[in-house]
């Protein structure tokens, strides 16, 4: 009898990316996002009669950005082809794609999974290709209406190989691939606003069975997180399926996020036939070795080796070595703070705790904020020594946000500096042991708590601008040595 | 005064003359049409009050093929599917003639999306041949051809993908060229096979040819296949002198099928050409045989994914379905381009989207590209000794409306000599050389090499001036 541990599951992703170039890849509309319906649309890109395509030169800069970050061959002549398909979204009918040279292949993806391991994904090709319109449906109307404004916007489908064996080595690829693309700055990477989306294939084998299973094709998952949920549910039908002696069908399935199921849409049958062929409106084009090595420079450090040099150059430890690479605006910074300062630990534990809370809640990179690295430095200075407390340093960095002060004018100016000085926190230390006779009993009895309730008294007699830690000492020192 | 029978360089030098106006001239061309219309029906749709303006360039009546777009003008392909369709742009062609000042008469009657050479697979009927009304203009620009021959119009553009300008204008009497793929920008003509279309002009002599070309030829860069060449003066070509040139004489050419008086009126252009100085020679373009094959392979795989747009979702024709039988979407699509296709487009669809399907592709389609470079070959090494290759451009004169109609494959042999030089990307001109029987004329095809349109000019006005003589 079998059972769920014998098999293995297989797993490829197939994501399409909008790029995020200034026009449409094949004319002059400005590509963006969203805008009053059929308002970003021309007679090309709305495929009337006579109208001819012009390939979109910044297309192709990224498309080869993006095939080098991900290790693949640049081809050095590359075509586009027509995919022929009905779908009232398509208004030729046809989409301008890459069949059999695409502008990259055979690459790879180094994934960083939970257990510090790198796995290696290989990229099996990347193409480009225009995107479609947008369908809008309603329940009221008896009709569908069609919105053109994405129709013709630039993508680039990445097609991994089936290299991946847990709905978590897919999401830890999705994250990676992510953040990769987001270093090149060539896509917004948004699966909520469709600048990102994945389709997965997935199937089960027995374990040691070299030959692939029968595959279903997974669509409409909205988030890396569905696209983790709608592999579990459909490795966990597939594996029933052949548990029950059956056969799984090859098949088109789409994911209900509501139901939390997938559901069959087309079977391999009912697949398309379509009818690839050259696109005659467009010439091949050349790519030069040059374009190519030109292009390599304008690569930015990827996250993996920024990831790998902070660990070993600043002997960050891996959590927040992962935590940094995450926001490249972010490692910047803390690049140039740990010029200016040696305790690193120190640094990340701010970056990767209040700031990063602070970033996330006013949605924007840390270059698009008044925080500057010599202000941070300053502020962890100042609460290292003491000057300031922790809570009143979180308050500092509020006000730095929104003002864009330097940290000792913020002190200054809410009078956040603690009482230090001796003179005065001994008269209070005074004032409270002669007037908390009862608790001073308690402290020689060695009751820890009792000492805290002092220094709470002290805090509230100095409006919480007493130096916590100071008057602890001074308070030990009376009680017990007079 | 007849100005409508005159040419473009005449009526131009009567304008310099201050002997006539634009506007005259559009008058004298509205009255022919108004006269003879009704019997040749070359129009599909005639434009009211165009815009017509005195010391412009060029204010010549030209008639447009239905299938060149013109902002807000009905362009439809001669086609039901198009009903309706107005273009919010002007084709490339289309702004440049514009831009010289000439005048819009019409769009002219086509077979349906280019497809025959009769055209009579056209939604509003057959246009006839002005020489004989009984027989068909030839097609697929059968309109515009037989406009120019009516004195309907005096210039014409047609679109060339097999010999659509060629053929017409060989069954008219007038000057046609097909021009090197590239050499005219395609953007706004509406694609039958985008890798073989051209635009072109159908004149009455060889001067209005080179002045046209000199309006719509050259680079265009809403048209990445269009050539980035310079183009030359082309009335600068209009040498009458042919001495030394080396003009090869397919013998494929000359077989089973081509007509005795066709044959015999090619000869003696050549034999005029000789004794003008040419020197000719016989040569073999040993894949000829397989051309027919291979463009209806080519063409229609194209025209199958060309045509798919026509679904009635974004304009022209939609038919909403009454009942639902499969699903809403797929019956509005079946229903529309059932109602919208004549039969001829239906055929070549179906041709086109087999020969495409997978498990086909590579007998059909992929073999088809293969010869298709085979055919380009044997023209490259002809023209490696030759300065032009010299044929019949139809193996008959216009036949009869109805004769072939119901025989796709006879229909399809009318091309079998123009049909090549599409394949190859090479320029070819056709020429009235003769009047056989009926009063019909006859057609010489001259081929020269890419962007040697000049060739083509020097030896056609050469003919041209000596023919009568």
């Amino acid at each position: 009898m079998e059972t769920t541990q014998q098999f293995e599951t297989v797993i490829g992703l197939e994501v399409h990316l909008q790029l995020k170039t200034k026009t449409k890849i094949f004319c002059s509309c400005a590509n963006d996002f969203g805008g009053e319906p059929n308002t970003r649309t021309c007679p090309v890109c709305l495929g009337l009669p006579g109208t001819l395509p012009v390939f979109n030169k910044q297309v192709l800069d990224y498309g080869i950005k993006i095939g080098l970050a991900l290790n693949c061959a640049i081809n050095n002549v590359i075509k586009f082809d027509r995919k022929n398909y009905y779908y009232p979204d398509l208004p030729k009918a046809y989409q301008i794609s890459q069949f059999d040279l695409p502008i990259a292949k055979d690459g790879f993806l180094l994934v960083p999974s939970l257990n510090n391991e790198l796995k290696k994904i290989r990229i099996h090709r990347a193409h480009l290709e225009e995107d479609a319109g947008k369908l809008m449906h309603d329940a009221v109307h008896p009709y569908s209406l069609v919105d053109y404004n994405r129709t013709g916007t630039p993508l680039m489908e990445i097609v991994s190989s089936p290299d991946m064996h847990s709905p978590q080595d897919a999401y830890d690829y999705l994250q990676t691939l992510k953040l990769t693309l987001q270093y090149l700055d060539v896509s917004d990477c948004d699966m909520e606003k469709g600048s990102l989306r994945c389709d997965a294939n997935v199937s089960i084998r027995p374990k040691g069975e070299t030959k692939l299973g029968t595959k279903t094709e997974l669509k409409n998952m909205n988030s890396f997180k569905a696209v983790k949920a709608a592999l579990e549910y459909e490795i966990a039908r597939q594996t029933s399926v052949m548990l029950s002696g059956d056969k799984i069908i090859q098949e088109t399935r789409l994911w209900d996020e509501n139901k939390q199921m997938t559901f069959s849409m087309r079977s391999k049958e009912e697949a398309h036939d379509y009818r690839y062929f050259p696109e005659p409106d467009l010439v091949p084009f050349t790519i030069s070795d040059e374009k190519i090595q030109s292009i390599k420079k304008m690569i930015p450090e990827l996250p993996i080796d920024k990831y790998h040099r902070f660990i070993e150059h600043y002997h960050l430890s891996d959590y927040d070595a992962r935590l940094l690479i995450q926001d490249a605006p972010l490692a910047d910074f803390f690049e140039i703070c740990a010029k200016n300062f040696h305790d690193t630990k120190k640094i990340c534990n701010w970056l990767n705790t209040q700031v990063l809370q602070e970033l996330n809640e006013r949605k924007a990179p840390i270059s698009k904020t008044l925080l500057t690295p010599d202000n941070l430095i300053m502020l962890i200075q100042k609460t290292d020594a003491g000057i300031i407390s922790n809570l009143a340093a979180k308050d500092v960095l509020k006000i730095i946000f929104e003002t864009g002060k330097q940290t000792e004018q913020i002190i200054e100016e809410q009078g956040l500096a603690q009482i230090s000085d001796d003179v005065t926190l001994e008269k209070i230390a005074d004032d409270l042991i002669r007037e908390n006779q009862k608790v001073i009993e308690q402290i020689k009895n060695g009751e820890q708590k009792a000492l805290g309730f002092l220094i709470g008294q002290a805090m509230k007699k100095m409006n919480g601008k007493a130096n916590p830690k100071k008057i602890g000492d001074i308070l030990q020192r009376r009680i017990f040595h007079g | 005064m007849t100005l409508q029978t005159l040419t473009a360089h005449e009526l131009l030098n009567l304008i310099k003359q201050k002997k006539t106006s634009a506007q005259e001239i559009y008058r004298s061309i509205s009255s022919q049409i108004e006269k003879t219309e009704k019997d040749v029906h070359a129009y599909a749709h005639i434009f009211q009050n165009p815009k017509i303006e005195e010391s412009r360039e060029c204010p010549i009546p030209v008639a447009i093929k239905d299938n060149i777009c013109i902002t807000d003008k009905l362009t439809t392909c001669s086609s039901k599917i198009l009903s309706g369709f107005r273009p919010p742009y002007n084709a490339t062609v289309i702004e440049k003639l514009k831009n010289s000042g000439a005048v819009f008469i019409g769009h002219t009657n086509m077979d349906e999306f280019a497809f025959g050479s009769s055209t009579e697979t056209s939604y509003y009927g057959p246009t006839h041949n002005p020489h004989k009304l009984e027989c068909v203009p030839g097609g697929s620009s059968g309109g515009s051809a037989a406009a120019v021959a009516a004195n309907e119009a005096i210039w014409a553009l047609g679109s060339d993908t097999g010999g659509s300008i060629r053929q017409p204008a060989a069954f008219c009497g007038v000057v046609g060229l097909k021009p090197t793929y590239g050499r005219v920008s395609r953007y706004g003509l509406i694609a039958f096979a985008s890798s073989l279309d051209q635009i072109g002009p159908i004149t009455k002599d060889v001067r209005d040819a080179a002045l046209l070309m000199n309006i719509i030829a050259g680079y265009d860069e809403k048209d990445s296949t269009s050539a980035n060449i310079p183009i030359p003066d082309y009335t600068q070509a209009l040498i009458d002198n042919v001495k030394g040139l080396k003009i090869g004489i397919p013998k494929e050419y000359f077989i089973e099928g081509l007509s005795e008086e066709v044959k015999r009126a090619v000869f003696n252009a050549i034999d005029l050409l000789k004794k003008q100085g040419a020197i000719f020679k016989e040569i073999s373009l040993p894949h000829t045989a397989y051309a027919v094959a291979t463009y209806y392979i080519v063409a229609t795989a194209e025209a199958s994914s060309n045509l798919a747009r026509f679904d009635g979702v974004q304009y022209g024709l939609r038919i909403q379905p009454q009942k639902t039988r499969k699903n809403p979407i797929v019956d509005l699509y079946e229903e529309t381009r059932d109602a919208g296709f004549g039969l001829e487009a239906k055929r070549r669809i179906m041709l086109g989207t087999y020969s495409l399907s997978s498990g086909y592709y590579d007998a059909y389609y992929l073999k088809g590209l293969k010869v298709r470079t085979l055919i380009k070959q044997d023209f490259e090494k002809a023209f490696e000794t030759l300065d032009a290759i010299i044929t019949p451009t139809t193996p008959t004169t216009a036949f009869k409306i109805g004769e072939k109609a119901n025989d796709p494959l006879s229909m399809y042999l009318s091309d079998i000599y123009t049909i090549s030089a599409n394949l190859s990307g090479i320029p070819a001109i056709s020429i009235p050389c003769a009047t056989g029987k009926d009063n019909l004329p006859i057609g010489l095809q001259i081929m020269a090499k890419p962007f040697d349109e000049e060739m083509l000019f020097r030896i056609s006005y050469t003919f041209e001036k000596n023919k009568n003589h």
